[in-house]
């Protein structure tokens, strides 16, 4: 296998891995502060259909990624306000939202169909990407290192910082928190808020760097592998890395098969890849983890302070 | 009263909203709620479509609505619908050459069982290993989506079909008899009723509807009453799936008469909130089969008549589960304003009714 090649499937990984490691630190931290939000896939379809709309209308994929992820909030909003204020129950208003943001990004979409969009590449000068090796180093779209910056911060706030601190005070325990004067609602509307964007700007991933293009359900449930990853990461932010990466894996080897006309499997097996392996992935750590469970205590409880 | 108020709120409200929020997208807002939500119903041949809609999501929405019931949150629907559809098919394409009034019910059989079989992947996978069934049955509508169409484009394509993906047609043994003739309503109308009927007589009157309430309700009372936490898993998941899977291999037998890539139309997403604007009783979900059928059929004609995007339809849907959502608050709890009920005193009841319970409450504190 030449360099090129090698390092030209080392970027399809980081590509693939990217969406899913942004939206599943998005979830995690939602989840870390108690909540469990379902909505993943359809908040990524509002993000991948408003960053497609706002870079072909204003030819700025920048400011497609940041709409996106402003659309994606909004829809976060929606969730939150349902399930923080009137307590609904966290999975089916998550399922309805997923259900409604793959009929909204229909709507909106409709007229993008077929055209394509500037899309949001390499940022370094071309000097640094001459070789493969500079390549594998400067070659790739920002998200893909903001994916990594976002693991190291996400961690730190989780681990080092006083208000990541609160917000798994507020997910292990609730009442307690809000013994102690912890604004339970307020952190967890932020936090959900926050997992929203996240989902928005992965899913614009798909539509500004992967493919320049719109099509319906163009997120082809990666927004539930995301959400299976965080259980599969153990609610940890460097092991989510681990696991997006692996997936990233898992995809590049489908798109590879496909390129190299390997036909001893029939290309639906390879389709299916990716969702057999995350059910083989959950089944291999439920096991593991048989009698415990490392997932936050207060996980999809609704709360409602005392009188 | 209440139970049915939310539903009915929920659904004003969507028309509402709905009316707003496409004339601010451009679309003529109030006529396309005509269109979809009021037109379609004044329209005999469009009764006939709805009541063939509403048979396959009020079928699966049953199913699912059991499960629910216990927490057990089978989001598999779909791809339990598409097995049943091709195990089902899988003895129509056996028995091609053959004859018989027995066909078509072995083919209705094993549409059930293939769809049990589906379901019984995230049900094994809950009680053995623990894994979560949302993600795990959610995961497999894609791999079945797949599966349908390895078995399109290579062993189950028509030889005689031109290349196309799709099975030769069914015969008349293998395809459902009309109920009413010179209609569309096939035997799975009737059949949804009964199936919406027997659901109701099992949850009222058996001690099995009674363990899928209880583990709901008071998970802690089910356990100590004995009601295992892997037979309500495994309950859940059998009804759930063999009920879609059942609703698949109509559909398979009756509008489709044969097996194609399209076959999956997302019933299984849309029978979700079917359940849940039915309130999780079978009776009620056959009436919010029929709302969210005609969400399909009105959209349909929307988008020749003033031509709606196709997409409007899901958006209505979502908002109707949405809005019930929110509803739902005002059935569950009583606005009490500011300091009216003295703590511990639950609203809604005088106080003289109320102080047996608090004092229970202050000893068990």
């Amino acid at each position: 296998m030449s360099l090129d090649l090698l390092v030209a499937i080392l970027m399809t990984i980081a590509g693939a891995a990217t969406p899913l490691l942004i939206a599943g630190l998005g979830e995690l931290v939602v989840e870390k502060s108690g909540v469990l939000n379902l909505g993943v896939e359809g908040m990524m379809l509002i993000g991948a259909v408003t960053g497609f709309a706002v870079a072909t209308s204003t030819g700025l994929p920048v400011l497609g990624a940041l709409a996106a992820m402003g659309a994606a909030a909004l829809a976060a909003a929606i969730f939150a306000v349902l399930v923080l204020t009137l307590m609904a129950n966290q999975v089916a208003t998550g399922l309805a939202l997923t259900i409604f943001g793959t009929g909204v990004s229909a709507l909106i979409g409709a007229p993008f169909v077929g055209i394509t969009t500037p899309t949001l590449g390499p940022i370094f000068p071309d000097f640094l990407t001459s070789s493969p090796l500079l390549r594998l180093v400067f070659g790739h779209s920002p998200l893909v290192y903001l994916g990594l910056l976002l693991t190291l911060a996400v961690w730190w706030f989780l681990n080092r910082a006083r208000a990541g601190l609160i917000l798994r005070a507020v997910g292990e325990s609730d009442s307690a928190a809000h013994a102690i004067g912890y604004p339970v609602l307020k952190v967890r509307y932020l936090a959900v808020l926050f997992g929203g964007a996240m989902a928005g700007l992965a899913g614009s991933y798909y539509s500004l760097v992967l493919t320049p293009m719109w099509a319906e359900r163009l997120t082809a449930g990666r927004g539930w592998i995301a959400i299976a990853l965080v259980v599969f990461a153990s609610w940890r932010p460097g092991r989510m890395l681990a696991g997006a990466y692996l997936f990233g894996l898992v995809m590049t080897m489908e798109l590879q098969a496909k390129a190299a006309g390997f036909n001893m499997v029939a290309p639906e097996v390879l389709a299916a890849l990716p969702y057999i392996a995350t059910i083989a992935v959950l089944a291999i750590i439920s096991a593991a983890r048989r009698g415990g469970t490392a997932a936050p205590a207060c996980l999809g409880k609704p709360f409602r302070a005392a009188a | 009263m209440m139970m049915l108020a939310a539903p009915v709120i929920a659904v004003a409200l969507t028309l509402l909203v709905g009316a707003v929020l496409f004339t601010l997208l451009g679309h003529d807002g109030f006529g396309a709620i005509l269109e979809i939500f009021v037109r379609p119903l004044f329209n005999p041949y469009r009764w006939q479509d709805l009541l063939v809609k509403a048979a396959p999501l009020a079928i699966i929405a049953i199913g699912l609505a059991i499960g629910f019931r216990a927490n057990v949150w089978n989001i598999g629907a779909e791809g339990q619908y598409i097995l049943g559809g091709l195990a089902g098919t899988g003895i129509a394409l056996a028995t091609l050459d053959m004859a018989g009034p027995w066909i078509l019910p072995l083919m209705l059989v094993f549409g059930i069982l293939g769809g049990m079989a589906w379901a019984a992947i995230p049900a094994l996978l809950r009680t053995t290993l623990g894994v979560n069934e949302i993600l795990s049955s959610l995961m497999l509508n894609y791999v079945a989506i797949q599966l349908l169409y390895f078995l399109m484009r290579g062993p189950w394509m028509d030889p005689e079909g031109f290349n196309f993906p799709q099975t030769a047609m069914f015969s008349a043994d293998q395809t459902l008899p009309m109920v009413v003739p010179g209609t569309l309503i096939h035997l799975g109308v009737p059949l949804a009723a009964a199936v919406a009927l027997t659901a109701f007589a099992v949850m009222a009157r058996t001690v099995t509807g009674f363990q899928m309430k209880v583990v709901g309700l008071a998970p802690k009372a089910a356990a100590f009453g004995g009601f295992g936490a892997a037979s309500t898993v495994w309950i859940a998941l059998m009804a759930g799936g063999g009920l879609a899977g059942f609703a698949g291999i109509l559909e398979a037998a009756g509008p489709f008469g044969q097996m194609v890539p399209q076959f999956p139309t997302g019933y299984g997403y849309t029978a979700i909130i079917v359940a849940f604007l039915g309130r999780l009783n079978p009776l009620g979900i056959l009436l919010a089969a029929m709302v969210l059928a005609l969400t399909y059929v009105g959209g349909e004609s929307a988008q020749t008549t003033i031509g709606l995007p196709a997409a409007a339809t899901g958006v209505f849907q979502a908002m109707m589960l949405f809005f019930l959502l929110a509803t739902d608050i005002l059935v569950r709890y009583r606005l009490v304003s500011g300091r009216a009920a003295p703590a511990g005193v639950p609203a809604g009841k005088s106080e003289g009714e109320a102080a047996p319970s608090g004092k229970g409450k202050a000893v068990a504190a």
